[in-house]
């Protein structure tokens, strides 16, 4: 069982991917000899060559449109768009036609494409390098917008939405690119049955903690805090966040009777928002014990310096206050 | 290049069933049978007659918001269109799509696009499929006038041309975007010259002459096939009527629409043509009669036809 970092542990499925089917390839700026701009896709130019890892112009629009055409006629594109925040280039075909193409022609044709972008904040990188922009995409019906939060889901979940006949938004935070743990290489599963399923990161009874990308990893620390010793709190990553396992955020909450949402995102038509009100307008909401709360990032552009960075992306602690005035 | 006189009628058709079946849906429209707008391309029909019909069943098109001429002269069965219009089950796209969004796989329509310049980065990736794929086919994409100042045209085109892919880019210049014209919204010389910026030979041609578009598109596309470079054809042509059902036409004057209703009109142009070649009038409305059967025959069997059922909706968004 290697151990891999997420950015590792992707690139092994990449090579998997390609290994196994001849139809596909990867397009995407930097990603040949430069190995991509997070070190991602090395090696695979070396392994695969020219005519299937294609490195592009800086062109996000035909980046994204090409994948859009090639995957109507045969083939199998994974497409990358560098820092998340370029995607907004992209917009028309992912938006207007990978999403829609499907349901507009009548389920004539299918686009299956991987769109892959690296996302967060917490690298200094500023406003324009550092957005999580996945909300946009959750809103748009056709989409599946998936967000691993360490590096074996990040195997996983790359090799389900490859496999997965729909256009699949694959944002992975750049703070899960730097933490190494062992992965399991599964083989290329027979179905994308993973993709829309969360997984509980930690078990617990007395408080459920939704959240997903790299969040997940700042509740685990949150809760590993001296001050939450005596207390069981369940941890449930959603890996997908369209569509979202509101099953597994029910048989959770059934349990604690009480919810917290962390994410980095702005709350303002977020993920968030979307858990906490799915589950106060359910059944769910007679179950709560006390009101959810959630803890999301300010709505600003993220600043350089680290001291304001840090401001805006929950922290340890804000994680830690919001659970103990719940608790 | 001489065609054959089955090469000539053939084209003459297809110009006269595209002009019949736009003509048909405006009936169908004031009547008030047809739910939404549409974008007709009544005028233009050389475009889409001479450039469809160079091509092989195997070659793809992507098209507009003004694609019926595109999807027929593609071999589309115009039972279909109708009951798509009419959102029945029978439709091809069963309802969902509507005038703007018709797709005929079968025939190798990817699609119509609602967004200007929608479809020319699509067709940069079906040209890519090919190339790996070592298929001898071409994707010719059409878009129009306004597509050329979006910045997926450029990013298209310089892929293409990177790249060597077998793409035919099919300029439809009707000389308007919308109420915008032409010359007030394209910098530089000419729509054309923008191909050649990205070493993409381009040509401009007259657009209301089928035979020239059809000659055009049948020499690029054997070039494409035996240089790999895509091509370029600005087709300079005219729409009749508005840009939508809204349209009040106030950025155009009447003379100008009856100049080329009078005078360039693509069917008359060729009728006239291919009389004087020696085809009889006679084998002329035999073909229209023909047509004009089919289009009544059409519509009746597509408003006898069961409408789209209410599925869920929701799962339909997902293959």
């Amino acid at each position: 069982m290697p151990e891999l970092t997420a950015g590792q542990s992707i690139n092994k499925a990449l090579s998997l991917i390609l290994e196994k089917n001849q139809t596909a390839f990867l397009a995407g700026e930097d990603i040949g000899i430069y190995g991509g701009a997070f070190g991602v896709t090395e090696g695979l130019l070396e392994e695969f060559g020219s005519e299937r890892i294609k490195d592009t112009p800086i062109s996000e629009d035909v980046i994204a449109g090409l994948a859009v055409g090639a995957s109507m006629t045969g083939s199998r594109p994974i497409v990358e768009m560098q820092f998340s925040d370029f995607i907004v280039n992209a917009m028309d075909p992912i938006v207007n036609q990978a999403a829609k193409l499907h349901f507009m022609y009548g389920g004539a044709v299918n686009v299956p494409i991987v769109v892959r972008a690296a996302s967060g904040a917490g690298t200094g990188a500023a406003a324009q390098h550092s957005q999580s922009l996945e909300s946009w995409f959750c809103h748009v019906p056709g989409l599946k917008v998936v967000t691993p939060s360490n590096a074996q889901n990040a195997y996983d979940l790359l090799l389900s939405s490859y496999v997965d006949t729909n256009p699949v938004i694959f944002m992975e935070h750049k703070l899960i690119y730097k933490v190494k743990e062992n992965v399991t290489l599964n083989p290329i599963p027979k179905d994308s049955s993973y993709l829309g399923k969360a997984s509980i990161a930690q078990e617990g009874t007395d408080l459920t903690v939704v959240s997903y990308s790299n969040m997940v990893n700042v509740v685990k620390e949150a809760v590993s805090m001296d001050e939450l010793q005596n207390y069981s709190i369940e941890i449930v990553d959603l890996q997908t966040v369209s569509p979202i396992d509101f099953e597994t955020i029910k048989n959770s909450l059934i349990k604690t009777k009480k919810l917290l949402v962390c994410q980095e995102a702005p709350s303002n038509s977020s993920v968030g928002t979307t858990v906490v009100s799915k589950v106060v307008e359910s059944d769910l909401f007679n179950v709560l014990e006390i009101a959810p709360k959630l803890v999301s990032g300010l709505h600003s552009p993220m600043p350089s310096a680290k001291h304001l960075e840090s401001t805006v992306i929950p922290q340890k602690e804000d994680i830690l206050n919001a659970i103990q005035d719940m608790l | 290049m001489t065609l054959t006189l089955d090469k000539q009628l053939e084209l003459h058709r297809m110009m006269m069933l595209i002009r019949l079946f736009e003509e048909a849906l405006e009936e169908m429209f004031s009547r008030g049978l047809l739910h939404g707008t549409m974008h007709l391309s009544i005028g233009q029909e050389a475009s889409a007659a001479g450039a469809c019909l160079a091509l092989d069943k195997e070659d793809l098109i992507t098209s507009t918001h003004r694609g019926h001429g595109h999807c027929l002269g593609k071999g589309a069965d115009p039972f279909k269109m109708f009951a798509e219009l009419l959102g029945r089950e029978d439709g091809y796209c069963r309802g969902r799509g509507g005038s703007m969004h018709i797709a005929d796989l079968s025939n190798g329509n990817l699609g119509a696009n609602g967004i200007v310049a929608g479809s020319l980065t699509i067709s940069v990736g079906a040209a890519l499929s090919f190339q790996m794929q070592k298929k001898d086919n071409i994707v010719l994409c059409f878009f129009g006038d306004g597509a050329v100042n979006e910045g997926s045209f450029h990013e298209a085109l310089n892929l293409a041309s990177l790249w060597d892919l077998p793409v035919l880019f099919l300029c439809e210049n009707n000389q308007y975007g919308m109420s915008m014209a032409s010359d007030k919204a394209v910098a530089g010389e000419s729509i054309a010259s923008r191909g050649n910026s990205y070493g993409i030979e381009s040509i401009q041609i007259d657009g209301n002459d089928v035979e020239a578009v059809f000659e055009s598109v049948t020499s690029f596309k054997n070039e494409i096939l035996t240089t790999n470079r895509p091509k370029f054809i600005e087709a300079v042509t005219y729409r009749y009527r508005g840009h939508s059902k809204s349209d009040r036409n106030l950025y155009r004057t009447s003379d100008e629409i009856e100049y080329w209703k009078e005078e360039k009109d693509p069917i008359k142009r060729y009728i006239g043509k291919l009389i004087e070649s020696g085809v009889t009038e006679a084998k002329l409305k035999e073909i229209d009669e023909g047509v004009k059967e089919l289009i009544r025959n059409s519509v009746k069997k597509a408003l006898d036809s069961p409408m789209s059922p209410v599925t869920n909706l929701e799962e339909d968004s997902y293959a």
